[in-house]
């Protein structure tokens, strides 16, 4: 059913449908009003789960871990300063193979302090292990959640996801979605079954150590679950659409990409600008197309070496910046068309910390990048340097 | 339910011989059973009982890091009680994961009314990294972080007060035990169990390598650091003391001089103002908890 209503509050809507056991979340802006809204539905007896108000997002993401291995289905949401305390259970919840979700609502991270968007959160959880998701408006970081649970749920894969989408931008606009039925919702998302639990009937250690013989393997196996991942969300993104209309089979999206001599690559809510700039670049007859990134773990190296090799040239947008190197997504891509022979690719950091990024951000990029400039940060403030 | 005839911790493990931490994961499981889930928090236990792909454990077992096994069991707890289980969480975490770096996640835990029992096995140090003072290390003992030296006598600090910290939180039953008593402890861990809430017990689990004796000596040394009043035995219900294990106390110097961490107080000149200042800390100890027998007068 079609809701004008916030993104945070379509986004509880959509962990509520998923049936989770057990949430664990501490408030953190711009995440909070989705635990808010949470808190209400089990506190009005709309969700029936196990509400764990932590300590800390420490302890958030670990009771996630325990209520995982005993096997139900766990929600948690963060950002920014969150996300960085979560960081080493990051790490364990996924080498552990436990299949939670959790929501980013997209931050920067301090010093300084800034509540605002960017990527970098998430980006720097890159090497985790877990899935990512990211959205370009609230109802793909509503449906997302449900083909994030159904991914990582898969015995194949069994790996912990993110579902990112920018803090503010998103979290906080109101937009109109589409909620799926509670039926609809079942019917898509089964109860969790999980592989391996906690049970005294059939007792099994978890989380153990791993001396230098048996260490390499487990990584090898769970970056042989993440590669895995690229089918498994394709025919979970494919049955999404059969069933409600919204496809999101592909890792990658094209926008008027095929006959795209420029193209821009970007992640979130930046697309939607993105497009309406190529738009009116196109009624000026520059030929720039997008490619947007949906997934970014696993990262979709082939598809996108596939849909650019006919372009000239690559602007690569980034909300986000490995400090003493570039943007992560510019590296990536980059990657991917590493051996493809007259495609230029530059990378540009924008945006971080909320600067907005403007329709004309975006035609001023590709001026720079036909010029062959890049591989830098755009929009800085000279006067303030 | 306890299951006194089970051996839930197999044999095999990679304990040193006379591991305190051992003997106390051995007695804990069997006061426990088999109904039961336990959480650890890595250390010396974690590493010695599971090199994967071996266990010695015959319940169900997570580790997740250092300073979490709270939060965890808080999830577990959550979980069970979503799927109407009825198994027990039980924790099994060393002194520094529960004294030192896990006390915001303790903390939290035990604020919510959590229905589980966490057990510390309390050796006094960081033994799997290698003997580095805690919290729970005692006033004056030597160890890697707190060596003794010219001008100094070992760790500053006395022992942190665990138990009243956590018996602040309104747990309903707080205790301390010691592995050279094990049908006390087994009660102990017992009535914790079937105590609803978050339940606390402190084992004090002497370590042969880090307090440096003879592994045969392990049980004998944790009756010394009783009978002399540098550990205490009791129990707290909602708060109050109400069962202290009385002793006819010996000088603290019988104990101290058992264990290489305290050697510099004897050698190469014996420190009269030290000893004289951890005697203090047992007499005061025997007043807080009254565990002074009064022999009758002849």
């Amino acid at each position: 059913m079609m809701q004008m209503t916030e993104g945070s509050h379509a986004v509880a809507e959509a962990v509520r449908l998923c049936r989770p056991q057990v949430i664990s979340a501490y408030p953190i802006t711009p995440q909070t009003h989705i635990v808010e809204a949470l808190a209400d539905f089990v506190a009005n007896c709309k969700l029936d789960a196990e509400y764990i108000t932590v300590d800390s997002e420490l302890s958030a993401l670990s009771a996630c871990v325990g209520a995982s291995a005993a096997g139900s289905r766990t929600y948690s949401a963060t950002t920014s300063q969150g996300l960085a305390l979560m960081n080493e259970v990051c790490f364990n919840a996924a080498g552990m193979r436990l299949p939670i979700v959790m929501s980013i609502a997209n931050r920067a991270m301090g010093a300084p302090l800034s509540i605002w968007n960017d990527m970098q959160d998430s980006i720097s959880m890159r090497d985790a292990g877990w899935l990512q998701f990211y959205s370009e408006d609230n109802q793909e970081a509503t449906d997302l959640h449900f083909i994030a649970y159904k991914v990582a749920e898969d015995h194949s894969i069994q790996l912990p996801a993110l579902v990112c989408f920018d803090g503010f931008i998103l979290s906080h606009t109101y937009e109109p979605v589409d909620i799926l039925s509670q039926d609809d919702a079942d019917r898509y998302l089964p109860k969790f079954a999980p592989a391996e639990r906690l049970d005294a009937a059939d007792p099994i250690s978890f989380g153990m150590y791993a001396t230098p013989e048996y260490y390499l393997e487990f990584r090898y196996e769970m970056d042989r679950a993440q590669k895995r991942a690229k089918e498994v969300i394709a025919k979970a993104g494919k049955e999404f659409g059969t069933l409600f209309g919204r496809d999101y089979s592909a890792l990658i999206e094209g926008y008027k990409i095929e006959d795209a001599e420029t193209a821009i690559v970007a992640m979130g809510s930046i697309c939607g600008t993105v497009k309406d700039a190529i738009d009116e670049m196109r009624a000026d007859g520059k030929k720039v197309g997008l490619v947007k990134i949906r997934v970014f773990r696993p990262f979709p190296t082939e598809e996108i070496a596939k849909m650019l090799a006919h372009v000239k040239r690559v602007a690569v947008l980034d909300k986000n910046i490995s400090l003493g190197s570039k943007g992560a997504t510019a590296l990536e891509v980059r990657d991917a068309l590493y051996g493809t022979d007259g495609v230029s690719v530059k990378g540009y950091v924008l945006g971080l910390g909320g600067r907005d990024v403007r329709k004309r951000d975006i035609k001023a990029i590709v001026s720079l990048c036909e010029k062959g400039v890049g591989d830098q940060f755009y929009g800085l403030r000279q006067e303030v340097l | 339910m306890a299951c006194k005839t089970c051996e839930l911790f197999d044999s095999g493990h990679r304990a040193c011989g006379g591991c305190g931490a051992a003997l106390a994961a051995r007695l804990v499981t069997k006061a426990a059973g088999t109904e039961t889930i336990v959480v650890s928090s890595t250390g010396c236990m974690e590493v010695f009982s599971t090199p994967y792909p071996e266990t010695a454990w015959k319940v169900p077992w997570i580790h997740s890091l250092f300073e979490n096994a709270a939060a965890v069991a808080s999830g577990i707890e959550a979980s069970l009680k979503k799927q109407g289980r009825k198994e027990k969480v039980v924790i099994m975490a060393g002194d520094g994961a529960t004294f030192d770096i896990g006390m915001v996640c303790i903390s939290g835990a035990f604020e919510r009314g959590h229905d589980f029992t966490y057990i510390c096995y309390d050796n006094e140090a960081y033994m799997n990294t290698g003997i580095q003072r805690s919290g729970a290390t005692p006033y004056d003992a030597s160890t890697t972080t707190s060596p003794a030296g010219s001008c100094s006598f070992g760790n500053k600090r006395p022992k942190k007060d665990m138990p009243q910290i956590l018996a602040a939180h309104g747990a309903p039953y707080v205790a301390t035990a010691s592995i050279a008593y094990p049908a006390d402890l087994m009660q102990k861990v017992e009535k914790a169990i079937n105590t609803k809430g978050p339940c606390y017990v402190q084992v004090h689990a002497p370590c042969c390598t880090g307090w440096g004796f003879e592994g045969e000596q392990t049980i004998a040394i944790s009756k010394l650091a009783i009978e002399t009043g540098l550990w205490v035995n009791y129990e707290m219900v909602d708060g109050t003391v109400t069962k202290v294990k009385k002793v006819v106390r010996k000088p603290v110097e019988e104990y101290l001089k058992t264990q290489k961490r305290f050697r510099h107080l004897f050698k190469p000149k014996r420190q009269d103002a030290e000893i004289a200042a951890i005697q203090t800390i047992a007499d005061r100890n025997a007043v807080k908890y009254g565990i002074d027998i009064q022999l009758k007068k002849e």
